[in-house]
């Protein structure tokens, strides 16, 4: 069944709507991201299956799936990032054009997981921001989903003016990101 | 003709050669024997090329550290199976930690390429004759070999972990 | 004008897997396979040197997701090693976990009842299954054919849901204990395996339709990647990639554990080794895996679901909770202080893409001493630049799925 997207609170009369360009935006960002999906390791498995018939992501308007991260608004980082894997997962994060949002699935990427080991990176938040962390070792199908509609409630629901805050440039800053 | 199983096994393996051979015995049906580590590419070949035997298909090769193990200390592990005879074997060669080289069996056997760069990965056991002898599963600028018993296995950069409550 | 005729001469010779003689324009470009390459599936890099289209050599590099599975696991008490074999090859975790539990079996010379053997089979060929219908259709997204990949899904869905039921996991199952399961097939999941027996041969069939006599699908695979039965030897491949070269290899057969000699079945086999093969000898054990299934259930015997083995079985939880008894035992077993006999044992399984290897040193301690896992993706991935050499780039990324390389596995 296809739903419309909730209109934004604003001004309605005969032949006019008027909100505000934050509101608009946001609402066109929320219901058509474009996923990078970062899948590594189990976590990808089960993005699969979230992706298949079943679960179905396109039904959140991410049909398509971007490859490139020059197009993508979502980086969704999915399973265990070794160290010899975060310079390319801060080089990829780093070609995404702003606005960008970072969701981490599983227990590996947001924290190291059961692999308290050398060679692998203790959570991704040590490389680059994350919005939305998704917990389980690999999380269901539901997990993802309900990390992705809360990245879209970010979305929807984030000032057009926030990339140039002071405190978003710190955060940055604090990553070395450019 | 003679039955092919580990009593028949050990006896060619006794004929090929003699003194080099340090110990023998057999595990869950497995027969183990113990070599002189510079005699392991004339075994695996010899193993390979006899006529009956076909023990062509080496089924994994990797290393082990014993550091208790006097002048003993690393040792490289072969598993070779035929895949004609239905028989396997497991060579073992023991080096000490000063003189940790043997000869590469990469160039006779193209699987053990990668599984000999692991095992230098994670043992500095160097393969003398391997053409690309680098580390393949860890960083290149990783300066220990993790999987020696020195070593620990946890990252040492987390700080939110108590070392009294995780065992460290 | 020469160029254009060459370029029609080297399309001549198109997939006869060797290189052509000289480069077009007399120079080769780099192109950087990965790590992040949405066709790779997965994380390895392959710089590849590039004769226009087609490839004249290339160069891996893998590791970039070594997790130290074999460090962990010398940390570990015997039974928490299982969870670390869930994530080698996730596709198929059970047969990871069975495979370990036989293993520590095997040392410590336990015996396993019949039916726990079956139980075994059952949830191992439902391994298989779900494996082999990631490698087939992730084949068919990679030549385009979407449809496939979005229809077979839902019955892996199905297989995660018996697992859900067996052990309240879908992906990395951490199923079973050493000396059997934790629990009996519970009614329900009598009903959703009866279900997929029933109803699994028309999906499989219907998804045979799709692809295996596709004309377009046919013309794109045929003759991708190949390897001779003579290389795939040497370079050690196992399982599905070395039946597709035509050795008829299987450990269930020449080294049989867990009963599977109770059962007549078929080893398909392939003659070229090239992606078709490698495609079809997946599809047709999908077919042997249902018959296994399906004989395992019928012939399912009485008995109990675990071996009497106090000192590595788990006991139940109620039991842990009420008898004193049963709580020292648990207390036990998950601080590793139950003794084992020090030795060696090698004990290998048929894993979902080839022969998937334990080799384990005991000294009698809590963990193991060494644990070294045979990973089949990591031992046959290294003939991947010899099946490439000459072909053209799009072939590459068909061999690269039809070889079901799967990074856990690969990285340890």
């Amino acid at each position: 069944m296809v739903k419309q997207a909730a209109m934004p609170p604003g001004y309605e009369g005969p032949g006019f709507f008027a909100t505000t360009m934050d509101k608009t935006i946001g609402l066109a960002r929320a219901n058509s991201l474009w996923p990078l999906p970062f899948a590594t390791s189990c976590c990808g498995i089960e993005f699969m299956a979230t992706m298949a018939s079943n679960y179905d992501l396109a039904r959140f308007g991410m049909e398509r799936l971007s490859f490139s991260p020059r197009q993508a608004d979502l980086l969704m980082v999915m399973g265990t990032i070794a160290k010899k894997m975060g310079p390319v997962l801060k080089h990829v994060y780093e070609q995404m054009a702003e606005p960008r949002w970072v969701i981490s699935v599983g227990a590996c990427a947001s924290s190291g997981g059961i692999f308290d080991t050398y060679s692998v990176l203790q959570g991704i938040d040590h490389i680059i921001p994350v919005d939305v962390y998704v917990p389980g070792c690999p999380p269901r199908p539901e997990q993802i989903l309900d990390g992705i509609m809360q990245i879209q409630d970010l979305a929807k629901n984030e000032s057009l003016r926030r990339r140039n805050l002071p405190e978003y440039q710190a955060l940055m800053e604090k990553y070395e990101i450019k | 003709m003679t039955s092919i199983d580990n009593t028949y096994l050990l006896q060619l393996v006794q004929e090929k050669l003699g003194d080099d051979l340090h110990h023998a015995a057999e595990s869950f049906g497995v027969l183990t024997v113990e070599i002189n580590r510079h005699k392991n590419i004339e075994l695996l070949t010899f193993l390979r090329d006899h006529k009956e035997l076909q023990m062509a298909f080496m089924t994994d090769l990797c290393g082990a550290h014993f550091p208790e193990n006097k002048n003993k200390e690393l040792a490289v592990i072969y598993h070779m199976h035929s895949l004609v005879n239905n028989i396997r074997l497991r060579i073992k060669c023991f080096m000490p930690e000063t003189e940790q080289i043997i000869d590469t069996a990469s160039i006779e056997f193209p699987t053990a390429n990668w599984m000999e760069r692991e095992t230098f990965d994670f043992y500095g056991i160097k393969f003398k004759g391997h053409t690309n002898l680098t580390r393949i599963l860890n960083m290149d600028s990783m300066t220990y070999h993790p999987l020696r018993k020195e070593y620990p296995l946890e990252d040492a950069t987390r700080e939110d972990k108590e070392d009294k409550f995780f065992g460290r | 004008m020469s160029n254009i005729a060459n370029i029609f001469d080297n399309n001549k010779v198109a997939k006869t897997g060797e290189t052509s003689k000289e480069s077009i324009s007399g120079e080769f470009t780099t192109l950087n396979l990965g790590p992040t390459h949405p066709a790779t599936h997965g994380i390895f890099q392959n710089i590849l040197k590039m004769d226009g289209e087609r490839i004249h050599s290339s160069e891996q590099t893998i590791g970039y997701i070594h997790r130290a599975f074999e460090k962990l696991a010398e940390r570990r008490p015997y039974t928490q090693v299982t969870p670390i074999t869930d994530r080698l090859n996730y596709c198929s975790s059970p047969i990871n976990n069975i495979g370990w539990h036989l293993t520590v079996e095997k040392l410590i010379q336990a015996e396993i009842p019949k039916k726990v053997d079956y139980m075994r089979i059952i949830v191992m060929e439902l391994a298989r299954i779900a494996d082999h219908i990631i490698c087939n259709s992730v084949i068919g997204v990679d030549t385009g054919a979407m449809t496939g990949f979005l229809y077979i899904f839902q019955w892996r869905e199905k297989i995660y849901d018996i697992y859900e039921e067996l052990c309240g996991a879908r992906l990395t199952t951490n199923v079973g204990r050493i000396g059997g399961f934790e629990r009996d097939f519970t009614p329900e999941l009598h009903k959703r395996l009866k279900a997929f027996i029933k109803d699994f041969p028309a999906a499989l069939t219907e998804f045979s339709n799709l692809l295996e006599r596709n004309r377009i699908f046919m013309d794109r695979v045929i003759g991708a990647g190949p390897i001779s039965a003579d290389r795939a030897l040497a370079y050690g491949f196992t399982g599905p990639n070395l039946r597709a070269a035509g050795v008829d290899y299987d450990v269930r057969v020449m080294n049989p554990y867990c009963s599977y000699n109770d059962f007549d079945f078929t080893i398909p086999l392939g003659t070229q080794g090239d992606t078709y093969d490698r495609f079809m000898v997946r599809q047709q054990e999908m077919w042997e895996s249902l018959k296994l299934i399906k004989n395992a259930y019928e012939n399912m015997p009485e008995g109990d679901y675990h071996a009497d083995l106090p000192d590595f079985y788990l006991p139940a939880k109620d039991e842990v909770y009420h008898n004193m008894e049963a709580l020292i035992y648990h207390f036990k077993i998950v601080m590793g202080e139950t003794k084992i006999p020090a030795g060696e044992v090698y004990h290998s399984v048929e894993g979902g893409n080839g022969e998937l290897g334990y080799y384990l040193i005991s000294d009698g301690g809590r963990t193991p001493y060494r644990l070294h896992f045979r990973r089949p993706c990591f031992i046959y991935y290294q003939a991947y630049p010899e099946m490439i050499k000459g072909s053209l780039l799009s072939d590459a990324i068909l061999t690269m799925s039809s070889m079901n390389v799967i990074a856990g596995e690969l990285d340890a």
